[in-house]
């Protein structure tokens, strides 16, 4: 059947990158490579018939969380001399998310899901709505008082501190240029 | 075997080991960050896949798109964190940031 190819393409398309996310010694490598997890994510929504959501990844994810990755990556330098992370730390990391995703696998398999009959996928963008605007009213509004905050927060965080006197002993002398960009 | 429930579970539940791990080794502040990315994306795919294989639901649905929402909170106050760390100590990697104050 088609849709499972389609399927199967994308799933091996985000795991495959977001390999490369976990796994990728260069930062930028692995903020290139979330792109393509992102978007793989966006796909598979696609097919569970998310349509809504699956442009809502492409424009939040990809359009707006993934630039501002990409521009911290690119603001804040890494020096030469970096330790790299070393086996003492990956060897226990990786057997504990093996073992973690052994134990998921193993739920995942021996569940009896209650699987509805799968319907042909059909367009959900109006129910969304309905449900944001009837059930979820408040958590809605509330989510919309978060974002708020967390714009104030983050332009409090990022600003220069530009009174007279008051910078701190040795002012960041490595201080780059482009972070006050971000304000 | 048709694609079914399982095969997308299966699939979010690589992405949040790979995303742990990459939260449990990166040093990199912002390279963790995405491993966090990662964790949220893990948790959607499994949402939105419980949303579309039962009787009529959309709940799923809903709490995926607040996950998206916070996921652009986090990332906006993650990173400005991130940017006034390195303004202040010159540095992004977590390990060598110890002390709250100068």
């Amino acid at each position: 059947m088609s849709g499972d190819l389609v399927f199967y393409g994308f799933a091996l398309l985000t795991v495959v990158s977001a390999c490369f996310v976990a796994f990728s010694r260069n930062v930028v490598h692995a903020g290139f490579s979330l792109l393509f997890t992102l978007f793989g994510v966006a796909a598979l929504y696609a097919q569970l018939g998310a349509d809504f959501l699956a442009v809502a990844q492409v424009i939040v994810y990809i359009g707006g969380i993934l630039v501002l990755v990409i521009f911290a990556v690119m603001m804040t330098r890494i020096p030469r001399g970096a330790p790299r992370r070393g086996l003492d730390r990956m060897v226990p990391a990786g057997a504990f998310a093996l073992a973690l995703f052994a134990l998921l696998y193993r739920v995942i398999t021996a569940t009896p899901w209650p699987t509805a009959a799968a319907a042909a996928p059909e367009p959900t963008t109006m129910r969304l709505g309905t449900a944001l605007l009837t059930d979820y009213i408040f958590p809605f509004e509330f989510v919309s008082l978060l974002l708020l905050a967390a714009m104030v927060g983050a332009a409090i965080l990022v600003r220069e501190r530009r009174r007279s006197g008051e910078n701190g002993p040795e002012a960041p002398a490595a201080d780059p240029a482009g972070t006050e960009e971000q304000a | 075997m048709s694609v079914g429930l399982a095969h997308y579970l299966t699939v979010g539940a690589i992405l949040f080991a790979l995303g742990v791990f990459a939260v449990m080794t990166r040093r990199n502040a912002v390279a963790l960050l995405m491993g966090v990315e990662l964790i949220l994306n893990a948790a959607n795919v499994n949402l939105v896949a419980f949303s579309r294989f039962v009787e009529n639901g959309i709940d799923g649905q809903v709490m995926a798109a607040f996950v998206i929402v916070l996921a652009a909170a986090e990332a906006a106050v993650g990173l400005a964190i991130v940017l006034a760390m390195f303004r202040n100590f010159g540095t992004v990697h977590v390990d060598s940031v110890q002390r709250l104050k100068r």
